[in-house]
């Protein structure tokens, strides 16, 4: 209400400066500055009964222009006070702001996890996910076998536990496989670090390792995973993964993926040698149904190398392989 | 009440697709249901108006899509009821909670004691189960705002309405008729459910990414060199530029005034009349373009405050912004309200007609717009110089700036580079922008350059003058997130890992705020105003919610004369949710 008759003062000492468009937006704003200090209701309804006439678009026109005019007047005020204090004299009328009282009952400070309850709101909170990238039936040319594939999640924004299981069943039994426990830490903004321990089970004997490695995104969108291992008697081994999604359409992915493992020492009883021990480059067509449920069906070509090849060749099985797959990606 | 997932059940080549994005007519059942409260359709347009209210928050039942689905509404209505305040009236509400869960209502927009402004934590403990709250304030402004719930994902389960507040001195700009358009978003899937997706598959909504299809397209258009180099950057810095909106039609139904767009919302009016429609974007995560074909609309109000008018064809409404605008149909004929979402995977619509029962032709829409470079990048002029944007990725330079000179910010067009916070740095921020641009004429992605005329925040130029006539403090927040793993921040932090921003009382401060993502945010600040400026500090408009697109810097006033804890968060509501919030104390 202090600023009125300041307002109505600059308006008067404006005018003669400004076009008279200008004038006829500071006297308006005058009217309505009067209006806000409680003026009487007359002069209100006078101004409405006007206004509230059909408006012809050249007054629309003008008030715009006016407008236009105004500004730079309202701005060469602010330059002549040093900036930021602009606006200091302004040619519109007071906002009619009131500032609240304070609370009559101030919120007391609360601990981080009834905030949590109160609000409603927890950005910490810890949430779950279960991939099943590849659950699939494989032709082996011999009969069938069943792999599969798995990452389940669970735990905040920074730091996860995770579960990885692959491997492949057939004749009744599991072939080989592994499962994977890791502690999941989010170290850069598309990469995590990850420590736990594996597990090999099937044909062979069973192995235990320490894990530690790497998994993320990689730029152009692939999905990264390198994981070192070390395990008993000076055994060490390495897995990469990579993977790509290359959409069709919205619904209808072409999925590359590679693995390769790599071992540093022979292990004739777990049927690994040195060196690159296998690969697989499999490419899958899916369809999603939804994002949760992805029938698909593709091509795998396995081989293993060196020693590894050896052995495989020992016990009867192919080393070089190329498989027909059809199966479902599940998510939840 | 256990929501099973529609998304798992519907099959793409079922017609239910279609149904979800146009619904079904009706809406709001008619059955009452053990312990649900009767919703009528009747209560969707209900106004209450007076001093002293008595609602209630409770379940009812809704019908979109073909399926029923709980809903939480104020006394049954999705919208609940308009209220009507006058300008200088003390109102009394009294709000009982029906529901099993802790719930709440602000009042948005409203400038009003911290303890009445609804939110559970910072104002008031919340509105216990079978409890009730009574707020009382007094209204010292005018114009077009809504109220919703601060509970979690309420809002999202239908709990909004409008409000409008009748000026004392009468409206600077009079109508014949007013009619209030609230837009909004439904979804038959559990926003528990909703967001739980978005934090495993932030894209699970998107689709309208860009296939190989449209690469090779491009190759045979542009040449294969030239169509890698458009995605080098994007796919180098693991960005998606068909990432408008989290959450799209594909499972939300887009509503008007709570009706579905067939079941066609209408607001009549006779011909030579000025209506005067008050646009309230009550959506949870929705941008909406408005724009109503054969009709000028003369916008007469933002965020419920007069500016002068100025005449467009179109206007986009961020989630919790409001807009008035006064039309003259001059023809005896039906118009069309269209609202199209901003990622164009659907739409509201409603029709002004001067009988009900018309419709006019529902335009199509718009071709789905992809973020640009300089939505990544801001400044253009910096694009020449080897793709700043790209050095500040990932990794790459750790210094954070301790300085605060406005100079060197590039407030005005300067050269230097804007310094980030040092969890900006940190895994949880998948980009930062060096170089934002400043500029308020924009009006944002999939506008531009549309041959229509489309109003932007440069347009908007207050009828009264500031309440913050100088600025003391500055201070600088970046928007900032992690669209991959879903979390979303200010500076960096979460609410949970920031400290509250302290406001002494009475001071006068500008908020600069720079987004650091590729998503358009709207930043809704509670208690007090945020008087938004022009690029060189010239005051525009009183706002309470800012939108700020991709790579953008923008700055507005805050007079810090409300005592209190406020909440200060981005209106997108799994935004809020997973972080980008932040207390705000004034003391």
């Amino acid at each position: 209400m202090k600023a009125m008759p300041l307002a109505l003062a600059t308006a008067a000492l404006l005018a003669p400066a400004a076009t008279a468009g200008a004038q006829v937006v500071a006297a308006e704003h005058a009217s309505h500055a009067a209006h806000e200090a409680g003026a009487d209701h007359g002069a209100h309804h006078a101004h409405a009964a006007h206004a509230g006439t059909p408006v012809p678009q050249e007054q629309d026109a003008a008030r715009a222009h006016a407008h236009g005019a105004a500004m730079p007047a309202h701005d060469a005020d602010a330059h002549e006070s040093s900036a930021p204090a602009r606006g200091a004299v302004d040619t519109r009328p007071p906002p009619g702001h009131v500032a609240p009282p304070p609370p009559a009952v101030p919120m007391h400070d609360m601990a981080p996890a009834e905030m949590v309850e109160v609000m409603g709101m927890d950005d910490r909170a810890r949430w779950s996910r279960v991939v099943l990238d590849r659950l699939e039936r494989v032709d082996t040319g011999s009969g069938n076998a069943l792999a599969w594939s798995l990452r389940a999640d669970y735990g905040g924004d920074v730091d996860r536990v995770q579960l990885r299981s692959e491997g492949e069943r057939s004749e009744g039994r599991v072939q080989h496989g592994d499962v994977e426990l890791l502690w999941s830490h989010a170290v850069a903004p598309f990469w995590n670090s990850a420590i736990g321990v594996r597990r090999d089970v099937g044909s062979g004997v069973d192995r235990d390792w320490v894990a530690f490695g790497v998994h993320g995104l990689a730029p152009y969108w692939f999905e990264v995973s390198a994981t070192a291992y070390v395990g008993g008697d000076g055994r060490t081994a390495l897995r990469v993964e990579a993977e790509y999604e290359a959409l069709l359409t919205q619904r209808w992915v072409l999925q590359p993926r590679l693995e390769v493992d790599a071992y540093g020492k022979d292990d004739p009883a777990a049927r690994t040698g040195s060196g690159l021990a296998d690969a697989a480059v499999g490419l899958r067509l899916r369809y999603e149904v939804t994002r949760g449920f992805a029938p698909y069906a593709g091509v795998e070509w396995a081989r293993r190398f060196g020693r590894s090849a050896t052995y495989a060749r020992a016990h009867g099985d192919e080393p070089d392989d190329v498989r027909w797959v059809v199966g479902v990606r599940l998510a939840f | 009440m256990k929501v099973p997932d529609a998304g798992l059940r519907r099959f793409p080549w079922s017609p239910s697709r279609r149904r979800f994005v146009q619904g079904v007519a009706g809406g709001l059942v008619t059955v009452a249901c053990g312990g649900w409260s009767r919703a009528r359709a009747d209560q969707r347009d209900r106004v209450l108006s007076g001093r002293a209210f008595d609602l209630s928050i409770g379940e009812t039942i809704v019908d979109y899509t073909g399926r029923k689905r709980r809903a939480v509404a104020v006394d049954g209505g999705v919208p609940g009821p308009l209220l009507r305040w006058r300008e200088g009236d003390g109102v009394v509400l009294r709000v009982r909670n029906t529901l099993a869960e802790r719930s709440s209502i602000h009042w948005h927009g409203i400038v009003l004691p911290a303890d009445m402004d609804g939110v559970p934590g910072l104002s008031f403990m919340g509105i216990e189960p079978g409890g009730s709250y009574t707020y009382r304030f007094t209204v010292n402004q005018s114009g077009t705002y809504w109220y919703h719930s601060h509970s979690r994902f309420q809002e999202q389960l239908g709990l909004y309405g409008p409000i409008v507040v009748e000026p004392r001195a009468g409206e600077r700009h009079p109508a014949d008729r007013e009619h209030v358009v609230l837009l909004s978003d439904w979804t038959d899937i559990d926003p528990e459910h909703l967001y739980a997706t978005l934090k495993k598959q932030s894209d699970a909504y998107n689709f309208g990414k860009p296939t190989v299809a449209d690469f090779l397209r491009d190759t045979s258009e542009q040449g294969v060199a030239a169509a890698l180099a458009s995605r080098r950057m994007w796919n180098t810095m693991r960005m998606n530029p068909s990432d408008l909106a989290d959450v799209s039609g594909h499972v939300y139904t887009f509503l008007m005034n709570g009706a579905t767009p067939a079941s066609n919302w209408t607001g009549l009016f006779e011909r030579g009349e000025r209506v005067r429609l008050r646009f309230v974007n009550g959506a949870s995560m929705t941008f909406f373009d408005v724009r109503i074909p054969g009709l000028k609309l003369r916008v007469v109000a933002h965020d419920g405050q007069d500016v002068e008018p100025v005449h467009v064809d179109e206007f986009r409404l961020a989630p919790a912004e409001t807009c008035d605008v006064i039309v003259e149909p001059s023809d005896d004929r039906a118009y069309t309200i269209f609202a199209q979402a901003m990622d164009r995977s659907g739409y509201a619509r409603g029709t002004l007609a001067p009988r009900a029962g018309l419709e006019a032709e529902v335009p199509a829409l718009d071709p789905r717009p992809l973020l640009t470079m300089g939505d990544m990048m801001g400044a253009m002029d910096h694009v020449a110089h080897g793709l700043p944007g790209t050095k500040g990725m990932e990794g790459g330079c750790g210094a954070s700036m301790a300085g605060m000179d406005r100079a060197a910010m590039g407030h005005a067009g300067g050269d230097g580079r804007v310094a980030h916070a040092a969890a900006e740095y940190g895994p949880l921020v998948d980009m930062r922008v060096d170089t934002p641009r400043t500029n308020l004429d924009d009006p944002g992605i999939g506008l531009r350059g549309n041959g229509r005329r489309v109003l932007t925040y440069a347009d908007l130029h207050s009828s009264t003058a500031p309440i913050a006539t100088d600025v003391q403090r500055e201070i600088r927040l970046h928007l900032t997130g992690h669209m991959e793993r879903y979390v979303w921040s200010f500076d960096g932090r979460r609410f949970s890992d920031a400290e509250p921003l302290r406001l002494r009382h009475g001071e006068r401060v500008r908020i600069v705020l720079v987004n650091d993502t590729m998503m358009t945010h709207p930043i809704h600040l509670h208690g007090m105003w945020s008087e938004l400026e022009s690029p060189d500090g010239t005051f525009l408009a009183r706002k309470h919610t800012v939108v700020v697109q991709p790579a953008q810097q923008v700055s507005y006033r805050v007079s810090a004369d409300a005592i209190g804890r406020w909440a200060y968060h981005c209106h997108l509501l799994y935004h809020m949710e997973a972080g980008m919030f932040r207390e705000v104390v004034v003391a």
